[in-house]
């Protein structure tokens, strides 16, 4: 009864054209945003942080990435953690040969090479579509997977290949507790959702989707294809760029090649098809399930008293991974952000639905 | 006839760029031919095996459309399944048990998964067997375990020298590789016999050249379905034994399996030759690029090991793809609007 639009007149075609064009939608996601930054930093514990909400924002970002690319132009890849270790060793080499950059100054430039790597695995799209290029994004996939493990330079000739740079300092700021963590990657991840969210709805956005849903008319009305995919590309690589350098330096510390492998490619795929392809909040919700499920799956049978071995607790994450994307596929293609946008038209015109 | 040949330039170019480097360690006289000739065996041993993978995907593809990026899943479900069961019963008990299985998998997979897709976008049914991909590799590892097994096949494990009277030092090859080579070819001929000569294989065919006009003419859709999906599990069957055989059986397989995606883009998604040929220029390819390039590659340029053939067949494809998108063998792809 509150979710009502009734009185909400637009006078001007600014707006008309607002990125949330309902008042209650706004209050929401205002309330969400301040709670976010000054509620959740005192209600919640380290191990929450640590394990689930810093690796839930920066996997969101790259979800966000991927759907640009997959969800809003149609070209699928399955090799998007390639972009993530390029992006997460542009920065570690950045960060080590010029050491005075802004870490925001790196985070931007090891997006823009991950980006420039991103077209250059993105030029066979210009003529091959759909299952073929699942393919040539599997060659990305690889050949990063070797080319991180193998050639010295990148690593910094580390004996072991993993890499551990420094903690984050930015303008004086030394990131290094969990909610310090926290609290900067919620304001990376607010602004590439706007940013995100406005490229989606501006002219090159539907230069994507009108590719994506055929490219032969788009093509007919005046739309590049070179333009359209390449570009997708490397946004989406961007962002996938970026999310890989705060991957590795906010949340792993750490990290060896094989922190980028099939399996994180596998498991963005998964967080857009669950949540929601073509949506940003899709994204959220995706990587939400994927980064809570796993940690779910251990805790309740030791709740219900079942012990489970940490082997079988893997396969059952495995099946069920598998069973709820092909259900999803089946049931809701358009993932939970469908869901939610049914919930929230049933609620415009609850309690008299005709 | 010129014009043909300029359609076809860059093809020929990559072709001969890859007999050149097929030749160029004999003819720099970087290696004896013996052990030239060995690489060349191991490599094409490597080829039947990714062959035998990538003929489950053609097979499957022709027939549905489906891109099935389980049938590495689908291999490593087969060799766990008879890897545990010739615990228990003589091996070939355990391979008709496992038929059984695989056959009870096509028809669940064509129920659960493909009917209720019917009709979706071909990206669609990818991410489905995706899904499809993941359930199997977590069911398989909970149902018969997840450690490291084997399958005794029965043969010698010494290698024999070949040709020893011709080449000095021989050719050591393995007995099993030849038995893999052997079953390979005899799935292929009996593949194509079934294919050219029985009613079924004569309606498979029908349906992977119009679903529509198949329907039309009487070819139940969803009872080939489970055919073509059981074939292809009988062929991963035959895929996961030889394997397993030969390297153990463990969750690697099915990683490893994915080596068939190169082999189907360079073959043609649609010829069963083209499988076949593929996955002996890829075995081969990668084989000689990790032995007669790895090393130079490694000193050049200073890196931590070799390991070219980790993408090597995938580089291949790219580069194919931009030349050919539908692989040697494949039907020109025509999109009509």
């Amino acid at each position: 009864m509150l979710y009502r639009e009734n009185g909400q007149f637009k006078s001007t075609y600014r707006a008309d054209l607002q990125m949330l064009p309902i008042l209650q939608d706004r209050v929401f996601i205002g309330v969400l945003v301040v709670l976010a930054f000054f509620a959740v930093p005192f209600l919640a514990s380290d191990y929450l942080f640590l394990s689930m909400i810093i690796p839930f924002l920066i996997l969101t970002l790259a979800a966000i990435g991927l759907n640009l690319l997959v969800g809003y132009c149609g070209q699928i890849s399955i090799g998007h953690a390639a972009f993530m270790a390029v992006g997460a060793y542009a920065a570690y080499n950045l960060v080590l040969r010029v050491p005075w950059l802004n870490f925001l100054a790196v985070l931007v430039l090891a997006g823009f090479i991950a980006a420039a790597t991103g077209m250059l695995f993105g030029i066979p799209s210009l003529r091959i579509k759909g299952l073929y290029l699942a393919v040539a994004t599997l060659a990305a996939q690889f050949f990063t997977d070797w080319l991180f493990a193998r050639v010295k330079w990148f690593t910094d000739y580390a004996h072991s290949g993993s890499v551990s740079p420094a903690p984050v300092e930015l303008f004086g700021w030394r990131i290094d507790a969990p909610v310090e963590k926290y609290l900067f990657l919620l304001g990376v991840l607010v602004v590439f959702t706007v940013i995100a969210k406005n490229l989606t709805r501006g002219h090159l956005g539907r230069a994507w989707m009108a590719t994506r849903d055929m490219d032969v008319a788009a093509e007919v009305i005046g739309i590049r294809p070179v333009y359209a995919k390449l570009t997708a590309f490397a946004v989406s690589s961007f962002y996938c760029g970026v999310a890989g350098a705060l991957w590795g330096f906010v949340h792993l510390g750490s990290w060896e090649p094989l922190a980028f492998n099939l399996n994180l490619s596998l498991n963005l795929l998964f967080m857009i098809i669950i949540g929601g392809m073509g949506s940003i909040l899709g994204a959220y919700y995706g990587a939400a399930f994927i980064v809570v499920l796993p940690i779910l799956l251990n805790q309740v049978p030791q709740w219900l008293g079942v012990p489970l071995s940490t082997a079988t607790a893997s396969h059952l994450e495995f099946m069920i991974f598998g069973a709820l994307i092909v259900l999803f596929l089946i049931l809701e293609p358009r993932g939970l952000a469908r869901l939610w946008a049914i919930g929230k038209e049933k609620l415009r015109l609850w309690p008299f639905p005709h | 006839m010129t014009a043909q040949l300029k359609h076809h330039s860059p093809v020929l170019a990559l072709a001969s760029v890859l007999i050149i480097g097929l030749f160029a360690p004999l003819a720099l006289k970087l290696s004896p031919p013996g052990f030239w000739l060995e690489v060349l065996l191991g490599g094409l041993m490597a080829g039947v095996l990714y062959s035998l993978v990538a003929l489950g995907f053609v097979l499957i593809f022709k027939a549905s459309g489906v891109f099935n990026f389980a049938q590495g899943a689908m291999v490593l479900f087969a060799a766990l399944a008879v890897a545990r069961l010739s615990e228990r019963m003589p091996l070939w008990a355990a391979i008709l048990v496992a038929v059984a299985i695989m056959l009870a998998l096509a028809f669940v997979i064509e129920r659960l998964v493909l009917r209720p897709l019917v009709n979706q976008e071909a990206v669609a049914l990818l991410m489905a067997t995706l899904g499809v991909t993941y359930f199997l590799d977590g069911f398989g590892q909970t149902l018969w375990g997840s450690d490291i097994y084997s399958i005794d096949l029965g043969i010698a494990r010494e290698p024999v020298m070949i040709l020893d009277q011709w080449i000095q030092g021989g050719i050591l090859i393995n007995r099993d590789d030849v038995a893999a080579a052997v079953v390979a070819i005899l799935l292929v001929g009996a593949l194509a016999l079934f294919f050219q000569k029985t009613a079924t294989g004569r309606a498979l065919r029908a349906v992977a050249d119009d679903h529509q006009a198949a329907m039309s003419v009487g070819i139940p859709l969803n009872r080939i379905w489970v055919i073509v999906w059981a074939v292809a599990g009988v062929v991963a069957i035959v895929a996961g034994v030889i394997w397993g055989g030969k390297l153990g059986v463990q969750f690697s397989i099915s990683q490893v399996a994915l080596k068939a995606l190169p082999v189907v883009i360079l073959g043609g998604f649609t010829s069963v030759p083209g499988a076949i040929i593929g996955g002996l220029i890829i075995g081969v390819g990668e084989k000689m690029a990790e032995v007669f390039l790895g090393p130079p590659l490694v000193k050049l340029f200073d890196l931590a090991g070799g390991g070219i053939e980790n993408w090597f067949a995938y580089m291949l494809a790219l580069l194919f793809l931009l030349v050919r998108p539908e692989g040697l063998f494949g039907e020109r792809h025509i999109d009509r609007v």
